[in-house]
């Protein structure tokens, strides 16, 4: 879920599609406002490598590339 | 998790590099995974009816509620016999039958129960009463920082009515003690995904050492997964045995060191029962001695727990990979989700809950 919004005492709003809730960030460090969180029992336990995450789709996206046609995986 | 990362149309050239690599392994591969969340998805997206026939994806214990001894849900429902005293849970708790063959939810009506979302939530709920609140702290190393982070508000804050009872279970030494096990046969682990982004890459390099097996890192997407289980089979097929990380957007090699250092000051390593695996030496996570003032067994005189199985139900051997959930006599007949029997079948993570509801023709 992305932060909406920092909120005092260590908290966040965070939104997914139409879905907000808060979330509490003490268990990391340096939450921006945009940063994807992975969130566990209502706790942010890291941010998500976005920046590794798209470079990730891009190596399947080049394997796809190499790989024969086919019509269905 | 990125939503592309569940896009199918880039699972066909992976799932085309698993087959030729099964392919060249001339023999069956049995590919643990110790994750609840990871058993779950594998289920939902059918991956084991696409893998090849000589791949095997074995359910390991990786389910919280599962691993956790029937008798400590006895002492938890004792603890409901004392006046006025709140039990506080996470709900997945709530249906597991306990040795007596009652579970938490018979209490529901009580209005001392009461069910969390996060153990954010507990300072708020000890202030607002004059009652003991006893938070009932089930899980792994990625839950157990959350439960740390509220008691050690509740320790700055004076809070002097909240106590925890502890069954948290470790990882790494349930690994080691599945390695040790003679009757498992298993080739390579599924790491966790999130237990993983706590501790980093570190406290599995036992894995790497004589004896040890492949491992990787994986996500919860199909991708995810198919990724995970691809690059055990390139260790496998090139003799290596590694700890590598396939959930490098999350997982870093390090971990989260500002949780594991949260959940080191209120807890320390001890031993632990599990359903299944017994007593494992250092794979619990108990009160450090100055917080032994939370510590709800000492302050309720509450005895050590006891694993105990409801009669016929295979859950213990399930968790151990011995026994496939479909292969228990009582699975899809006297044992369903709607009414389940053992703890696998209880929870939604548990492998008998999760072969019930996306069944699929191979095991």
């Amino acid at each position: 879920m992305r932060v909406a919004r920092l909120l005092p005492e260590g908290k966040a709003l965070v939104r997914q599609d139409k879905l907000e809730t808060v979330v509490d960030t003490s268990l990391v460090e340096n939450v921006r406002v945009g940063d994807h969180l992975i969130i566990h029992a209502g706790y942010a336990i890291e941010i998500l490598d976005a920046a590794e995450a798209e470079e990730r789709l891009a190596l399947f996206d080049e394997m796809a590339a190499r790989a024969p046609r086919q019509d269905s995986p | 998790m990125s939503p592309a990362a569940s896009d199918h149309s880039r699972a066909g050239p992976l799932l085309e590099e698993i087959r030729r690599l099964a392919a060249t392994l001339h023999r069956e591969v049995r590919i643990m995974e110790v994750c609840g969340t990871h058993t779950v998805s594998i289920r939902r997206a059918g991956l084991r009816s696409l893998l090849p026939e000589n791949v095997r994806l074995i359910s390991g214990p990786g389910c919280p509620v599962c691993v956790t001894p029937a008798g400590y849900i006895d002492l938890a429902l004792s603890l409901l016999d004392r006046p006025g005293l709140i039990l506080a849970t996470f709900g997945d708790m709530l249906k597991v039958p306990g040795a007596c063959g009652q579970a938490l939810a018979s209490r529901l009506g009580s209005g001392r129960l009461r069910i969390l979302y996060s153990p954010a939530e507990l300072p708020s709920l000890a202030r607002g009463t004059d009652a003991p609140v006893v938070f009932l702290g089930v899980g792994f190393e990625a839950t157990a920082p959350t439960v740390a982070a509220a008691f050690l508000q509740a320790a700055r804050e004076g809070i002097a009515n909240l106590f925890l009872y502890a069954a948290f279970k470790t990882v790494p030494p349930a690994l080691r003690a599945l390695l040790s096990d003679p009757q498992i046969r298993l080739d390579a682990f599924l790491l966790p995904g999130h237990v993983s982004a706590v501790l980093g890459l570190e406290p599995y390099r036992f894995l790497e050492e004589a004896g040890g097996l492949p491992g990787a890192v994986t996500g919860f997407e199909p991708l995810d997964l198919l990724e995970g289980i691809l690059a055990l089979l390139r260790q496998l097929s090139a003799g290596r045995r590694r700890v590598e990380n396939a959930y490098a957007r999350v997982v870093r090699p390090e971990g989260n060191p500002r949780a594991r250092q949260v959940l080191a000051e209120l807890l320390e390593p001890e031993d632990a029962l599990w359903r299944g695996l017994g007593i494992i030496a250092g794979s619990g996570l108990g009160l450090r001695e100055r917080y032994r003032g939370f510590d709800a067994a000492a302050r309720f005189g509450l005895p050590a727990m006891w694993n105990s199985e409801p009669a016929g139900c295979g859950c213990a051997r399930v968790l151990l990979g011995r026994l496939a959930p479909e292969d228990c006599p009582l699975f899809g007949r006297a044992c369903t989700p709607e009414s389940p029997i053992g703890p696998c079948m209880v929870s939604s993570e548990g492998s008998c809950s999760a072969a019930f509801r996306f069944g699929e023709a191979r095991a």
